[in-house]
């Protein structure tokens, strides 16, 4: 049984269309990529995805169940998680605390625990807060334990919020451009935890313009084009089909 | 019954012009700086006071005016320069702030100077109640509708037929387009205060032979001209000057039909229940976080 | 322990100063002055969980402090309540009050959501000036003596006591929830909105409830007022109150516990340090405002503490 399962999906804003009648599947325990030029709706896909945005008509169903407008939090809880291309990044606190933001749902939230830090809060606070180093530490980000998410880096708090998804133990991740603005090796390295994560089962849907990155990682490859499908298959597939090279890859060696 | 409705929508008319004119003069400084202005009521004051204290020193009702004005304008530039324009940066809440402290300086100044008095001025063209479908007008509202209503038409031209009008609007839309396509941004706050200036000071001498002018009357008048751009959607002028008519028409209905303790209760009732309604205001459109 | 220490490492000198504080008192007017600046920072503290943690403003949280001190004054009065019963009513009141205007107008942003919380306060002090026969009108009214277990609160000296212990007390509550998983989600929705909804926070839900407790700490302080005060009158509650909590929250520091304290005192005591220059004194004061909004647009605390913490590092 598919994940995800996207029928007939459209959104416009104001009469111009950013995602036509999209249909595709995802496939639990693959890492799948979305490509398409500027513009073509993959940021807008993400939206509707997770609960950001309202479909204007279609469906998107996931684990089985139909979730258009279903609220993003509530889609977080089915297991649904992801990072954005422009950051949304909890300025306001540390590194460690936006990644035990993302710990939320799995943590005791009661208000009378939470007023009088009763011990089993103040127990589970401390937990928590070691196990999101350990995430940090995974997706490489070791030096800024102590660090405020002010201080931090593009590159660096790109991966924090691949932590913060993370966090939340998610089935389904979303990641939407996690390599753009990164150097060759912080590349490599976001590419590295990128098939670890895979490893551990958890399904990846992938959004980047890096093609080296995104032919060698991907189980399967979605090509958007001005908000509709252009082309969907394997790497080699994609590679070869005389559509996609026409229109996007023609000069991607 | 129609006659007092006629009555009720006159006083109305009255008041909500008052309100649009201190609601535009919100919108047109919210538009260059997203600052709300809190120290808009106290510009209605300034005028008023001025002008009593103008006429008192023997100077003639027109040169008054002017004069007042001039003064007002000048109160609104140096707020812009000294306190809004160093705190650019800052966010939001800090600009109300900065805002509100200005209208208490403000007040502490007209206080000092003016005293704790209540002031009016005579009435332009005399106290002679005009009759008008079986309801009474004083001359006095005409002058303010009128005077309300060409303001309102001049600014109408100023923004869309002038190239001054233009940019600020343009400044509105996006301060870092405009300010690469040339356009002097501290120029278009300065003149964002002084319009507004002059849109209260003028406003509030018209006004004053009707309600009279106390040191304190800046703060009921500036949050109602608040909630006349609210009411309408911030940042649209037209919004702020339906907003305020509306707002004006509302409050005398609801204090000549339901009780007068309440109208300014049930004008913020229906303020709520316009915003629940349409969290933009009537005129406002719907934003999107973009992500 | 010493992660409790450094957590509360405010609210030890809070209590250091309340302690030593006495010292310097020479009379009761002395007592009084700090009374009241206590019990506004009971309310700042509440308040700046909504507007300095949560991001999210209120014009209209003298309201909440009137209807605490309205309900303290006629419950005991008029029916003869028990001082806490009618303290515990009053919150509960205000809570469900909150609950019910929180859900719809938290959906407005910015300006919007400014302008509905002015108006609930405006709509609530005109109701309570209207209602004269059950309110006193603007003459106002007066509550029985505070009494706790049979001991009533009746000289100056104690009521700095019970009130100083109270202040603690909503600061050592309010850094706990600071840094509990709720006040991090509260952090998150002001820090980044869509990605604190995404990775599974309920902001709507958060936000309410925010709103719901920083209004019952203004209502436990307006109970607290109502005792204390000679006569409630409607001026407790008008936009100028709200305007005025809010200025200490920001003045002394946005999500700063101890910069509510901090603001609250200094917001308090400054008029009074100023009634003898009374003419000057709303020059000063809107002067002061303006010039820490431009030159410390952080507030007081998190502005020292940070020139501060510049110093100790090399
Ligand atoms: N909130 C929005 N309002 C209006 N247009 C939008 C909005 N979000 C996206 N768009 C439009 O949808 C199209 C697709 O954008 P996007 O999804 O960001 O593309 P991509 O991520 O593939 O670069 C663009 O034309 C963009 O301007
Ligand atoms: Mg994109």
């Amino acid at each position: 049984m598919s994940l995800l399962k996207v029928t007939n999906l459209t959104k416009s804003f104001g009469g111009v269309s950013a995602i036509r009648d999209l249909s595709f599947t995802i496939e639990p325990g693959t890492i799948h990529s979305i490509i398409g030029p500027n513009g073509a709706g993959k940021t807008t896909l993400f939206n509707l995805i997770t609960g950001v945005y309202t479909p204007s008509s279609g469906s998107v169903r996931f684990a089985d169940r139909e979730i258009g407008g279903v609220e993003p939090h509530k889609l977080a809880a089915l297991g649904m998680n992801r990072t954005f291309q422009n950051l949304q990044i909890f300025h306001n606190m540390s590194a460690v605390e936006n990644v035990m933001v993302g710990a939320h749902l799995h943590l005791q939230k009661g208000l009378l625990h939470s007023l009088l830090r009763l011990p089993s809060l103040a127990r589970s606070e401390v937990e928590t807060r070691k196990h999101c180093w350990e995430l940090m530490d995974f997706v490489g980000l070791s030096q800024y334990r102590d660090a405020e998410a002010s201080a931090m880096s593009y590159g660096a708090l790109k991966r924090l919020e691949i932590a913060r998804a993370l966090a939340a133990k998610p089935k389904l991740l979303l990641l939407d451009e996690p390599a753009a603005g990164l150097n060759d090796t912080e590349t490599r390295e976001v590419d590295e935890v990128i098939k670890r994560i895979a490893a551990q089962g958890i399904t990846v849907v992938l959004v980047e313009h890096d093609m080296k990155m995104v032919m060698g990682i991907s189980d399967h490859i979605l090509v958007l084009d001005y908000g509709a499908k252009l082309a969907e298959g394997t790497p080699a597939e994609i590679r070869s089909n005389p559509d996609v090279i026409a229109a996007y890859l023609g000069n991607v060696g | 019954m129609l006659e007092s409705s006629i009555q009720f929508i006159l006083a109305g008319l009255t008041s909500g012009a008052i309100y649009a004119l201190v609601g535009l003069g919100f919108t047109i400084i919210y538009n260059a700086s997203h600052v709300i202005n809190f120290a808009q009521g106290e510009f209605i004051v300034i005028g008023g006071m001025s002008t009593v204290a103008l006429m008192a020193a023997g100077l003639p009702l027109p040169v008054a005016i002017m004069l007042a004005t001039l003064v007002t304008m000048a109160v609104g530039m140096a707020l812009a320069k000294f306190a809004i324009q160093p705190a650019r940066d800052a966010d939001v809440v800090a600009l109300i702030i900065i805002t509100i402290g200005a209208s208490i300086f403000l007040r502490g100044i007209v206080q000092l100077v003016f005293g704790k008095d209540i002031h009016s001025l005579p009435h332009f063209s005399g106290e002679t109640p005009l009759n008008l479908m079986g309801a009474t007008l004083m001359p006095q509202s005409l002058w303010v509708m009128g005077v309300a209503a060409a303001l309102i038409l001049v600014m109408a031209w100023f923004f869309n037929a002038t190239l001054a009008g233009k940019a600020m609007l343009a400044t509105a839309y996006n301060a870092l387009a405009a300010r690469l396509m040339g356009v002097d941004t501290k120029w278009v706050l300065l003149s964002a205060f002084a319009l507004s200036a002059l849109l209260g000071a003028v406003g509030g001498i018209v006004v004053t032979p009707i309600t009279f002018v106390s040191y304190e009357s800046g703060i009921m008048l500036g949050l109602k001209g608040f909630s006349a751009a609210v009411l309408g959607g911030l940042g649209n002028g037209v919004g702020a000057v339906a907003g305020g008519l509306i707002l004006g028409i509302v409050e005398s209905m609801s204090a000549g039909y339901i009780s007068s303790a309440y109208k300014d209760a049930i004008a913020f009732v229906i303020i709520l229940v316009v915003l629940v309604a349409r969290p933009n205001g009537l005129f406002g459109k719907k934003g999107i976080d973009r992500v | 322990m010493s992660a409790f220490l450094q957590r509360h490492r405010g609210l030890l000198i809070l209590a250091a100063c309340i302690a030593l504080l006495p010292l310097g008192v020479r009379n009761d007017y002395h007592y009084d002055v700090l009374i009241n600046a206590g019990l506004n920072a009971i309310v700042v503290v509440g308040l700046n969980l909504l507007i300095g943690y949560a991001g999210q403003i209120s014009l209209g949280h003298a309201a909440f402090f009137g209807l605490g001190a309205y309900a303290s004054a006629i419950l005991t009065t008029t029916y003869g309540w028990h001082s806490l019963t009618a303290m515990g009513a009053g919150m509960a009141g205000v809570g469900v009050l909150a609950y019910v205007v929180a859900r719809p107008i938290l959906r407005l942003k910015g300006h919007y959501l400014a302008m509905a919380t002015l108006g609930i306060g405006v709509i609530i002090s005109i109701v309570l000036n209207t209602e004269a026969q059950i309110t006193g009108g603007p003459d106002g009214m007066s509550a029985e003596p505070f009494s706790v277990f049979g001991f009533a609160f009746q000289t100056e000296k104690s009521w700095y006591w019970l009130v100083g212990g109270c202040l603690l007390a909503s600061v050592w509550l309010a850094t706990n929830l600071i840094n509990s998983p709720i006040g991090r989600a509260l952090r998150a929705l002001h820090g980044a909105e869509v990605g604190a909804r995404v990775v599974g926070i309920d902001t709507t839900h958060y936000k309410v409830l925010i709103f719901v407790i920083s209004a019952m700490f203004a209502s436990f302080a307006g109970s607290l007022f109502a005792h204390h005060t000679p006569t409630v009158t409607p001026s407790i509650l008008g936009f100028i109150k709200s305007v005025e909590f809010v200025v200490m929250a920001v003045f002394g520091g946005m999500a700063s516990v101890m910069g509510s304290v901090v603001g609250a005192f200094i917001m308090t005591l400054l008029p009074n340090v100023l009634a003898s220059i009374e003419d000057f004194e709303p020059i000063i004061l809107g002067a002061i405002m303006m010039g820490t909004m431009i030159f410390m647009p952080k507030g007081l605390v998190p502005t020292i503490a940070k020139k501060l913490r510049r110093k100790e590092a090399p």
